[in-house]
């Protein structure tokens, strides 16, 4: 289970890697936006994305519609965790694809409770 | 519209030409009507440049006001200006917040370990402990078990105050909110300022435009459709009916989308 983490702050990226962990995801990378995050997905073989929305440079869901966009990409399960809490927000990001929504901040039990429900729904 | 001070003067000339205008154009005096008509024009010109000069002032009085206020050094960095300063003091905040939770991350992730050790060897422990009371531990293992008991005792007197010291400091690294609840405070004062500063520059702007009859044709209706933009955390969610409030009800939402 390999799992890319996209956020600008390194101090978030940093969270949700240690709560991975306590999860036993270990096998994570880092990007810092979707422009840095979309060719890492394209040549590398990642299991699951979790992205924020809100980064300089590609946007979360911006990322989450290239991903869509993409033959390769179009089936991986995406959580977006994100400050970004408007309803519309989160309704465009339900339109474009993704497999769950974590507002900011959040709890561990939050981030495991989506991500277990993601991994229950992709493997059934 | 015209001044006030100079206004009784300029109304009485003006009563003065009006009378004159019908009188020459009573006495077919066409050429002279034309030459008052173009001294009205004049002062009807001279009074709004007056006006507009007036207002002009008052707009780079605001303006000077707002670059002094934007200006006066605040440390001893004399050329700095206090949007310079608003943007560093705004930086130090994000330097302050990130080292402090990278700071109590080393921490945390210091610490678990060494929990994580302890809650091992005493499971481990207490499964033999019970063996002993059980009186169930051969000689050899009682030996074992002695030893092992010493060991944990040296490892955690040794490791608890490594637990102590990371989550003093950890506590330590909370210093950052007085610090940057002070900055902010300070940026909060300054946007205050500019803000007021701004509004008096546009209502003075206003009021040349309308005397001018400037239009620019700006529509003041929203937008019918406006792209979705990111804006970050809703600092007042709960006063909003546009934003969710907690995970709760963004769970409802995409459950009611089908989720």
């Amino acid at each position: 289970m390999k799992i890319l983490i996209v956020d600008d702050f390194s101090t978030m990226r940093r969270i949700i890697k240690n709560l991975l962990r306590d999860l036993g995801y270990v096998n994570t990378d880092e990007a810092d936006d979707g422009n840095t995050a979309l060719p890492m997905l394209q040549s590398t073989s990642f299991d699951f994305l979790i992205t924020d929305w809100n980064m300089p440079g590609m946007t979360g869901i911006d990322l989450l519609k290239a991903v869509r966009a993409d033959g390769k990409l179009v089936n991986l399960p995406v959580l977006m965790v994100t400050a970004e809490a408007k309803r519309e927000q989160i309704i465009e990001a339900a339109q474009a694809g993704v497999n769950g929504y974590v507002v900011k901040p959040f709890t561990a039990a939050a981030l495991k409770e989506k991500i277990e429900k993601i991994f229950d729904r992709v493997d059934a | 519209m015209l001044s006030t001070s100079d206004g009784d003067n300029t109304q009485g000339n003006l009563v003065q030409q009006a009378k004159a205008l019908v009188t020459q154009l009573e006495e077919g005096n066409s050429t002279g009507a034309l030459d008052t008509i173009n001294e009205l024009y004049q002062k009807r010109d001279f009074g709004l440049y007056q006006e507009i000069g007036k207002l002009t002032r008052n707009i780079h009085e605001a303006i000077r006001d707002f670059e002094v206020d934007i200006t006066i050094p605040t440390t001893e960095d004399e050329s700095g200006s206090r949007m310079a300063d608003a943007s560093d003091r705004l930086n130090y905040v994000i330097k302050l917040t990130e080292n402090a939770a990278n700071k109590t991350m080393d921490m945390v992730e210091d610490t678990i370990p060494i929990s994580k050790e302890l809650g091992d060897t005493a499971t481990k422990l207490k499964a033999d402990w019970q063996r002993l009371i059980r009186r169930e531990l051969s000689g050899e293992e009682f030996r074992n078990l002695y030893k092992e008991m010493n060991g944990f005792l040296e490892f955690t007197a040794d490791k608890t105050s490594n637990i102590d010291s990371n989550l003093s400091a950890i506590l330590l690294a909370q210093d950052y909110q007085d610090l940057t609840g002070q900055v902010i405070k300070r940026v909060i004062a300054l946007v205050t300022n500019v803000q007021s500063n701004l509004l008096d520059m546009v209502e003075a702007a206003s009021k040349v435009e309308r005397i001018v009859g400037i239009d620019h044709g700006i529509d003041e209706s929203k937008p019918a459709v406006a792209d979705i933009v990111a804006e970050g955390p809703a600092v007042n969610a709960d006063e909003r009916e546009d934003v969710v409030k907690n995970q709760d009800e963004v769970d409802d939402l995409l459950s009611s989308l089908g989720f």
